[in-house]
C-alpha cells in the first residue's frame, strides 16, 4: 500500500522509535484519527498499558481533549493526517490561551509522489496553517532522523510549552499507491 | 418565544453545583459559563470563552486523567451541537466519572436568539443515547435536576447525559475570569499539580 518510499526507509521501525520517545516523556492520552501512516504507532498505543488510545470523529476533538488532560495532570499527543489539520484551526486557539503542552504528529499527504489530487491543497498548506496558528513545525523525512526530531519536539513541547507539530513526510511514509 | 414550565437556567446550574464537593466543572462557551460563575466562583471551575464545540472533549480529557473525580460539563445546545461527534467519542470511551448537562433553550442566546436545531428537529437525548451513552435523560423538572446532580457523584455508572429544557430569557451577565492560563493553573493547583 505504501510502496513509493525511499528504498532505505521501507523497513518501518520509526514508529517504534516514536513510541519509545512518547513513553519516555510519560505521554498518557493519545487521541487520533486513523491514518495508514500511523497504523503501527496506533497499534503500539492500543497495546500499551500506560497510554490510552482515543479514536476521534474529527481532529479538533483531540486539541480540546489534550487541554482537559493537562488540567487533570496528564500529557497527551494528537495523531492525525495532514488533511485533519484544517479541521483543528479554531480549536488551536485554546493552546496559547490555556497554555498546555501541545504535541501533534502529522502524517503528510499531498506531497512526494502523491497520486490523489484531492490531498494536495491541504497537504500544501499544512505547515502554513500551523505556523499561522502559533504551532512550531519540525519535519522528519528519513527514518534515521525520526528519533532526534521526536526527542526535540517532545522536549520543547513538554518542557518549554512550545506548541509543536512534527510533519512525518510522505517520503518517509511512502506515497500511497492505488491499484485496480 | 418562551414556552410554559421551562426551568430557570441559573436555578438549574446552582442546583447542579450546590453540593459539588470535589467536582471539576467545565462551562461551555456562552451563557453556561456565566451561569457557572453566578452559582459561585470555584477553583475547580473551567470557564470557556472560546473553543466552541470543545467543552465535552475537555471534560473527557479531564475525566480520563482523574478517574476518581466527578467531572461535570455544563454547556448549551448550540455549543453541544457543534461538538456532536464528541458524544460518539465519549460513548466509545465510557468514562464512568463524566457527566454532561446541556442547558437547552433551543436558541443561540449570545448572538441574538436565533433558533437552534433542537427547536423542532435535533433530539440531543436520542443522539447521546444512540452514541452509546446509555444514561441519557430528558430533564424538565427541578426534581430531575436534583436527581442528576446526585448521580454526578456516582463514579461507577457514567457517562451520563442530561438535556435540560430551560427558559430562553436573557439574564444579567455574571462574567467569570477570562484568563485561561489562570483558570487551568488554578484547577491544576487545586488538584495538587505544581507549575512546570
Amino acid at each position: 500500500m505504501h510502496a513509493r518510499a525511499d528504498a532505505a526507509d521501507t523497513a518501518p521501525n520509526w514508529p517504534d522509535d516514536i513510541f519509545a520517545t512518547l513513553q519516555r516523556f510519560d505521554v498518557r492520552q493519545v487521541p487520533y484519527v486513523p491514518d495508514a501512516g500511523h497504523s503501527k504507532l496506533i497499534q503500539r498505543v492500543l497495546d500499551s498499558s500506560t497510554m490510552r488510545g482515543i479514536p476521534l470523529t474529527t481532529e479538533e476533538e483531540g486539541v480540546a481533549l489534550l487541554a482537559g488532560a493537562w488540567a487533570g495532570g496528564q500529557r497527551g499527543v494528537l495523531l492525525m493526517q495532514s488533511s485533519g489539520v484544517g479541521n483543528c484551526i479554531n480549536m488551536l486557539s485554546l493552546i496559547p490561551i490555556l497554555r498546555f503542552p501541545f504535541l501533534t504528529l502529522v502524517t503528510m499527504r499531498g506531497e512526494w509522489g502523491e497520486f490523489n489530487p484531492w490531498q494536495v491543497p491541504m497537504g500544501s498548506t499544512t505547515q502554513g496553517v500551523f505556523e499561522l496558528s502559533g504551532v512550531h513545525v519540525l519535519r522528519a523525512s528519513h527514518a534515521a532522523e525520526v528519533p532526534a526530531v521526536l526527542e526535540a519536539a517532545a522536549a520543547q513541547a513538554y518542557n518549554a510549552l512550545t506548541p509543536t507539530a512534527v510533519l512525518l513526510s510522505q517520503r518517509l511514509i511512502g506515497a500511497k499507491v492505488f491499484t485496480k | 418565544m418562551s414556552k410554559a414550565n421551562l426551568l430557570d437556567r441559573r436555578q438549574v446550574v446552582s442546583t447542579l453545583l450546590a453540593n459539588r464537593k470535589d467536582v471539576v466543572a467545565i462551562g461551555g462557551l456562552g451563557a453556561s459559563t456565566n451561569d457557572m460563575c453566578a452559582a459561585g466562583d470555584h477553583a475547580r471551575n473551567f470557564y470557556l470563552w472560546g473553543g466552541m464545540g470543545g467543552a465535552a472533549m475537555i471534560g473527557l480529557g479531564l475525566a480520563l486523567a482523574q478517574p476518581k473525580l466527578p467531572v461535570l460539563v455544563i454547556t448549551g445546545d448550540g455549543e453541544m451541537l457543534m461538538g456532536l461527534g464528541s458524544l460518539a467519542t465519549i460513548g466509545l470511551q465510557k468514562p464512568a466519572n463524566l457527566s454532561i448537562a446541556v442547558l437547552d433553550n433551543e436558541a443561540y442566546g449570545e448572538t441574538g436568539g436565533q433558533t437552534s436545531h433542537t427547536t423542532v428537529a435535533a433530539d440531543l437525548v436520542g443522539i447521546a443515547k444512540a452514541c452509546g451513552i446509555a444514561d441519557s435523560r430528558a430533564v424538565t423538572t427541578m426534581a430531575e435536576v436534583e436527581a442528576f446532580a446526585k448521580a454526578v457523584h456516582d463514579l461507577s455508572a457514567g457517562p451520563r447525559f442530561a438535556n435540560v429544557k430551560i427558559d430562553s430569557a436573557g439574564l444579567e451577565r455574571i462574567l467569570p475570569t477570562r484568563d485561561g492560563t489562570y483558570i487551568v493553573n488554578r484547577i491544576r493547583g487545586d488538584l495538587g499539580f505544581q507549575p512546570i
